[in-house]
Order: C-alpha cells, then structure tokens, then sequence
C-alpha cells in the first residue's frame, strides 16, 4: 500500500468530520487540524481505528495560553504520530477561558493520563471523565495555575533581587 | 496480568494489607520519588506515585530566555545524557529558521551525540547492578565514564552540563586532544565494557533477579506512549534515529535491539546492545568524518570571534544583538524529536518572532512512561519493585522538568 | 603505636597525652557517615566522587548511611523544591547530634539558575548550613574539598556544642527545638 501523506489526512478528516474542522494549515512539514473541542475526543478515536490512517502513538498533549485572543484563550495541542506512515499530525482545540473543558482521551491512550494531569496543573484546563485530576507536579495547595502568562516566573519571597535597576517593577512580568 | 499475579492479588487478605512508603528518600530511588506502596507479606497489592519533587519551572523558565539561553536549561533535564538534550535543541531552532547544517556537523554531533547515549546507558545499566547487590558493576563502569567526560571537557569545558555546541555548529572543532582520546577511547572501552557485561550478563543471581522483575507488554507499552529503551524491550522497534532520521544518521549502519518480554533483564540487555552499537556508529562516523567546517555560516545566530568583536564593526554588532536577543526569528510551530537516552526527546516551539519562545514544551520521555510503574510492580515482591524502578531510568530532572 | 601528629601533645618513652576532645574530634572527623540527599545533575557528580576515579572512601567516607539516625552529614545535592522542603527537614531533624551539613551546587545553595516559583531560593532558608560549595555543578575535586572543610570544622568543634546557648539560638531561628539531649523534638 502507498504511505499516505498530509492532503490525504487532510481529506479523510474533513470527509468525516466536515464542518469540526475549522482551520488547517502545514507547519514546517506536519500538518495542523484546528477542530471543535468537544469533537477531538471522536475524531482522535476514529483516527486511531482507522485502517490506512493508523494514528497509534500519542506523543504528547500541551496547552497554550493566549490571553490576548478573546472567547479562545487557552488552546489544548494533541501531537500523534502514524508509524505506519511515519506521518506527524497536530490536533488543535481552542476553549474560552470561562469553560475550560474538553473531554479526556485516557479511554484511548493510558499515557494521556499524567499529560492531562500536567496540563491541568499548569494551565487549569479540566479533562472531563479523567480518572485522577489532581495536580501532578506543584504542590497541592497552589491556588494558581503557574504557565498561564499573567503570573510571574520569579520566587516571590527572594530578597537579594531588584530589579529596578534593569528597568522592571518587581510585580510585573 | 498473568493467572499467578491475580492469584496473589485476589488472595491478599485486607487484615494483612500494610502501607509503606517507598520514598521520598530511600537509598534505592536514585532520586527523589515517593510510591505508597499497599503490600501484602512482600506483594505489592498496588502503588501510588507522587511527582514533582524537583519541579523547577523548566517550560515557564523558557519563556524567558533568548533562544540561546535555553541550552542551559536543557543540559538539566536529563543530566546523564545533556549532549542529546543540547543539540536537540539546537536542531529544533535551526530547523525553525531553516538552516543547512555542514556534513561534519553533523557527523560530530553524531559523534557527541552517541559517546553520551553511551554514558547514559552505562549508568543505568550499573546501577541495575548495585540495586541487584553488585557494587562492583558500579565502579567498573565509572572509571571508564570518565572517559567520556574527558571528551565532554575537550569540546565544552564542562563534565556534566555541558552547553554543548551552539544553533550552527560547534563552539570549537575536535581538538587534538580530543582526537587523540577518542582514539585511545575506542580502543580500550569496547574490552572494558565486555568486562562489565561478563560479570552480569550471563550471572545465574542476577539473571533470577531480573528475569521477570517488572514486565510490561508491547500493547501496553504502547498504550502508555513508551519510547527508547523500555519500549524496545518490550518488542516494538521504534527508534527515533531510524523512523525520523536526523543528523544524517541514515548514513550510519546500525542495528536496533529488541527485547521480548519487556523485563528488567530484556532492558537491561537492550542497552548493553545498544552501547555496543553507538560504538559501532562512532566508529563509523570518525572514520567518515567529512573535511570542512565545525559550524554554519549563520551570523544572526552564532557569536563571531572575540578577536572579531574588537576589531570588526560587523561583527560587534552581531555580538550585540545575540546577546541582547534581538534576532529576527520566524514565526510558527515547529516539533522536533531526537532519541534521547531514555526515548522520544521532543521539542515543541511555539515562535511569535519575539526574542524569546511564546511556549515551549518538552516531550519528556521518562514522565510519559513512568506512569506506568505501578502496573508494572503489581504482585511482584518490594524488591523487584527496586530493579524495575532502577531499569526503566526515571531521571528527576527529565521527570519533573 | 606511631604519634598522632596533628595533636597537640605531651610526649613520652611509650606513651602520648592530649585532651580527650582533641582524639575524640580527630577520630570523629576520619569518620563521618555521610547521608547523601542527592536530588538531581550534582547527585550524579556525587556518585562520580564516591566512584572509582575520586574515591571518597580515602576520608573514611565510603559507608553512605540512607538512614538519617546513623549519618553524621547530611550532603544536600541538588535542586530542593518547595515541595520537597519539608522532607529535607524531617531529614535533618531526624539526624541524631553531632551532626553537619553540607550544600553542594548552586541550586542547593542559592537557587541557583532556577529562580522560579517552585524551586526554594537555597536550603538555609529551612535548616542551617557549615559548607556551600558551589558550582552547576561543583567538579569532584571541589566536592572533596568541602567534604575536607567539614573535617576542619569537626576537629575544631566542642563535643559539647549541642548544650551551647548560641547552638540552641542557632536552631531556634529555624525553628527547630531540642530537648535536654540536644536532640530535636
């Protein structure tokens, strides 16, 4: 059988999920499918049971913060990889920051579980159905979620820095 | 799960079960990670990891910091093998820029690239053996790791963060130090390491310790995004250097090892093979070494001379604006993944065209497997639980970025 | 029996006198029992100063005690996080007088690179240190010689520095009580 490549991706997916599929564009040669979030969960499902497309790794899931974009502040990024065509393919899901919700995939791939964790932990986005939805890396009791772009990197409680003299306000970015 | 582990499991009376905690601190960790184990007799009924104890903001830290500035951060994700991380990077803002890298380039970080997936693999593979209640296959090895970080010290000047290389090339060629201890290097590590594998390859104690301690099958491995070493173990032959080749490692001839049962003896003898192989690579590319530059033309990025800066108008305001961070830099999002020493090491780069990353991730290969830890203990004895934890290579820095 | 040179000494046919804190303290620092609370990069050029090529067992120090009761010096390598500060306490207070610390690498002793939101900006902040040693991280050879500095403070040292007043003050400040013993509570 011939390697499939990106177009006919593109193809399939529109073909089956036709207006979910908002945007498309090829980034540095792996093609990027921006879709309706709560339809990623059944288009990542399809993907994985399809016969020629054979979407069977998941590589790795990464929220985005744009707080400049209003009604879609947070993106969630699903990167997947086909080996039997050795084809990347990024799944793209843009939510509004008073409702960061999108369905999980831990049914589909056991390795999401922590993924989901770490992108909850970092950008407050909540998996709906996950298992376990705590913080995975920060401590407990944090009340903020650290990567969104409004908070700052430095430890607050450092004394011996002033950044003043580099032309920066201690509490701002 | 076999008949005999559901056995045990549905046998575990509740009056007997007992918790114990494996960790924060425990001498057989090698790091800092805490499982609560729920154990019945020596059975481990089930386990719960905590993360996190060295989290240090690696992805938030990023985003401040001018792209040449990252390399650093990278040299800490995973300390055993920073080289890899290094040029991983570097290879994932050349390919956002789009630069053709020179032939010897490449075939010298290849070089780099393969000694530190050796020192990596020599580490884990010792430190199986003194959690199996070998010291010895512990000071073997490390006398002729130092080796390595005496290359390491050639090229960079460190032993460990290295800050190898720079978005280009190299800081320096292969020096002639570094020519002549590469050379004694490949001559006296090949009868050294087979030393090291006699002691524990073919042990009958460390055979039984290990057959069997911590399996993992090829669906579930899959099932939980498993790369490198771990998933190879388990049968499934993917290797980022060969599905994805970078760094002109088409070139090279190698074979990629594969275990069967995805034990800790089946990793354990993956990477013993895949050592010898990465030998097998450096050989190959010193040998092929192409003549030419040790770095791209690539001005907007690679810090001319000091000799030049003092002299040359062009090349002060070079190093000005590197230092200062303001490079014109594309805009997009680029994804790159290169075989670390523990699996897929991937980048992922979100460019606005500012100085710095508008986000960057790290696909971290030990934090995608090691959640798969407490299913690969269930009903085996606490010290296999040790073995399995020391084989799979969980590095706190890489784990916890 | 040969002189035991580094005393100061009463010397005769047979037989040598000194104050029995001075032998004590020498026998002490030929043999401290290191616990190594090693955490991330400096764990790994720790395990090359206990290994072969720089061999740590020169200073009596090649019995590494994981268990905090039975350690002398607690060696702090690497980056401590927030969440792991409270361990590290425990640890400390768990180490039974005499007892030393050692902070090895910039991230144990300042923060080092990481100055963010999760990473404590040095150990000192939570339990009192004798040594940094700096570095990201330190080579063996600057390893050794804070190990070797340790030993200088352990030979100059009272026996009886726990019952001290500025001791108990020293702790108080982080908020550690000891008992009559002088251990912690």
């Amino acid at each position: 059988m011939e390697k499939q490549n990106n177009q006919e991706y593109l193809t399939a997916v529109q073909a089956a999920f036709g207006a979910d599929v908002l945007a498309h564009e090829e980034a540095f040669g792996m093609l990027n499918i921006e879709m309706t979030p709560n339809r990623i969960h059944d288009a990542i499902a399809w993907l994985q049971q399809h016969q020629d497309l054979s979407v069977n790794y998941l590589t790795n899931i990464a929220g985005v913060h744009y707080p400049e974009a209003v009604g879609r502040e947070f993106a969630v990024v699903y990167q997947l990889h086909s080996w039997k065509n050795n084809l990347r393919l990024r799944i793209k899901g843009y939510l509004p920051k008073d409702n960061l919700h999108i369905a999980t995939i831990t049914d589909l791939f056991a390795g999401a579980n922590w993924m989901e964790r770490e992108t909850y932990d970092f950008f407050g986005i909540i998996f709906d159905g996950h298992p376990d939805l705590r913080r995975i890396l920060n401590m407990d009791d944090m009340d903020y979620f650290p990567m969104r772009k409004e908070y700052v990197l430095e430890d607050a409680t450092r004394e011996d820095k002033d950044d003043r003299f580099f032309g920066r306000n201690n509490n701002e970015l | 799960m076999s008949q005999e582990i559901k056995d045990i499991l549905q046998a575990a009376d509740p009056a007997n079960v007992a918790t114990i905690n494996f960790g924060p601190t425990h001498p057989s960790t090698h790091g800092i990670f805490q499982n609560i184990l729920k154990v019945d007799g020596e059975k481990i009924i089930s386990s719960e990891q905590t993360v996190g104890y060295i989290h240090r903001a690696f992805e938030k830290l990023a985003e401040r910091r001018p792209y040449n500035q990252i390399t650093p951060i990278t040299d800490r994700l995973n300390y055993c093998s920073s080289p890899i991380n290094n040029i991983g990077w570097e290879m994932t803002v050349e390919k956002l820029i789009g630069v053709d890298i020179p032939k010897r380039v490449q075939y010298m970080r290849v070089i780099i690239m393969e000694l530190a997936r050796i020192a990596d693999h020599l580490i884990c593979n010792s430190v199986i053996g003194v959690d199996a209640g070998a010291l010895t296959s512990f000071f073997y090895p490390f006398s002729e790791r130092e080796k390595i970080y005496e290359l390491y010290e050639e090229m960079s000047g460190a032993r460990l963060t290295t800050n190898m290389g720079r978005i280009g090339g190299f800081e320096r060629d292969f020096t002639p130090v570094f020519h002549q201890k590469l050379q004694s290097f490949l001559k006296t590590f090949p009868k050294a390491f087979e030393e090291f594998d006699s002691m524990l390859a073919r042990n009958r104690i460390f055979m039984d310790r290990t057959k069997g301690a911590g399996p993992i099958s090829a669906e579930r491995a899959l099932s939980y995004s498993f790369s490198g070493p771990n998933l190879r173990a388990a049968g499934v032959d993917y290797d980022v250097r060969a599905m994805n080749p970078y760094s002109s490692y088409e070139d090279f001839d190698f074979i990629i090892p594969v275990g069967v049962n995805g034990d800790t003896y089946d990793r354990f003898m993956v990477r013993q093979e895949e050592i010898r192989q990465s030998l097998r690579i450096i050989e190959q590319a010193y040998k092929n070494l192409p003549e030419g530059d040790y770095k791209a033309d690539l001005p907007d990025f690679y810090l001319p001379p000091k000799a030049d800066v003092y002299n040359n108008m062009e090349a002060l305001i070079y190093h000005f604006k590197i230092v200062m961070g303001e490079t014109e830099l594309p805009v997009g999002e680029v994804y790159h993944a290169v075989e670390g020493g523990n699996g897929e090491l991937g980048y992922y780069l979100i460019s606005d065209g500012g100085r710095t990353p508008y986000r960057l991730q790290f696909r971290r290969p030990c934090f995608i497997y090691y959640q798969a830890y407490p299913e690969m203990i269930k009903g085996l004895p606490i010290s296999d639980a040790v073995l399995t934890l020391s084989s799979i290579n969980v590095i706190a820095g890489e784990l916890d970025a | 029996m040969g002189k035991i040179e580094d005393l100061e000494t009463i010397n005769g046919e047979g037989y040598q006198l000194t104050n029995l804190d001075k032998a004590i303290a020498l026998a002490r620092a030929n043999s401290v029992w290191p616990l190594p609370f090693a955490t991330s990069c400096c764990g790994i050029e720790f395990m090359a100063t206990m290994g072969s090529a720089y061999d740590l067992s020169r200073f009596g120090m090649e019995r590494m005690s994981f268990t905090p009761r039975q350690a002398d010096l607690l060696i702090v390598a690497g980056t401590i996080s927030k969440k792991l500060g409270p361990v590290l306490k425990r640890v400390y207070e768990q180490m039974a007088e005499p007892k030393w610390v050692l902070s090895v690498g910039a991230c144990a002793c300042s923060g080092g690179i990481f100055d963010t939101y999760s990473v404590l900006q040095g150990i000192d902040r939570i339990i009192p240190v004798d040594v940094y040693v700096p570095g990201c991280p330190p080579r063996p050879e600057q390893i050794i010689e804070g190990v070797m500095n340790i030993h200088e403070l352990v030979k100059k040292e009272s026996n009886r520095r726990r019952y001290s007043e500025e001791y108990k003050h020293l702790l108080g400040t982080y908020q550690i009580e000891i008992d009559q013993h002088g251990e912690a509570k």
